[in-house]
């Protein structure tokens, strides 16, 4: 996935990845993701939690409004994490 | 957030192992439109389709195909042939907004915190571990795709 961002990022499309494990994406470094809390398997969180889909969803791509230089590494501050 | 203890000790000695790419140095877009003016297509790396699309193989150093998911698309139609055993299926079996937040992204396009949904979006099935062809056919063959339908940014989600 990071890989992947950092390709769109050359050709000139912005990206923002969500990431459920943090120890790949600090290797492969892509240019903006949103860590979140959740168990591989949920990067949005609960199912049938719209609400929740939503704010990690904005959460993600408000990064886009931070100037470089990346990388851009930020965590989703939801307050219940539970699934 | 899961942690290296999560994983198997399999998959565990392939990561202490592994020699991860970056594409370097970081390519980075500092601005564009305004987020209300953009138009986003989802990139998910969960091996989704729809199920008259090819499922996602278990060969050799991962699929490197993708797979045009339409903006028509309902994420419920959508069926999950990713191979790894390593992430818990039972969310995205029971709501694929989970991993592809096309339900979300519409709702916020309508609310105008978004300009406009892509027409297409894109699956992955990640766990590649030789990425060489992806990198340099099948994620430039995506981006050239989603410049072509114009747009502006990309959200990627992994499982």
């Amino acid at each position: 996935m990071g890989l992947i961002a950092g390709v769109l990022e050359e050709r000139g499309i912005r990206s923002v990845c969500l990431s459920t494990f943090a120890p790949i994406m600090e290797q492969v470094r892509p240019p903006r993701w949103l860590d979140v809390p959740f168990p591989l398997g949920y990067p949005l969180g609960r199912a049938g939690d719209a609400e929740l889909q939503t704010r990690i969803l904005r959460s993600a791509l408000e990064l886009l409004e931070e100037a470089g230089p990346g990388p851009i590494r930020r965590q989703f501050s939801g307050e219940d994490h539970k699934l | 957030m899961a942690d290296l203890s999560d994983l198997s000790l399999r998959d565990r000695l392939w990561y202490h192992t592994y020699r991860f790419r970056r594409v370097e140095p970081l390519p980075w877009v500092e601005s564009g439109p305004p987020l209300s003016g953009s138009r986003v297509a989802l990139i998910t790396t969960a091996g989704l389709h729809l199920p008259t699309q090819p499922p996602f193989q278990k060969v050799k150093g991962g699929d490197f195909s993708y797979r045009v998911i339409p903006a028509s698309t309902s994420p419920r139609e959508l069926v999950c042939t990713h191979p790894s055993g390593s992430w818990d299926r039972a969310g995205v079996a029971a709501d694929p907004n989970v991993a592809f937040p096309l339900d979300r992204l519409r709702e916020m396009a309508e609310r105008g915190e978004v300009g406009e949904v892509s027409p297409v979006h894109l699956s992955f099935q990640g766990s590649i571990t030789a990425p060489l062809r992806l990198l340099r056919q099948t994620a430039p063959e995506a981006a050239d795709l989603l410049l072509k339908e114009e747009v502006h940014v990309a959200l990627l989600t992994p499982v």
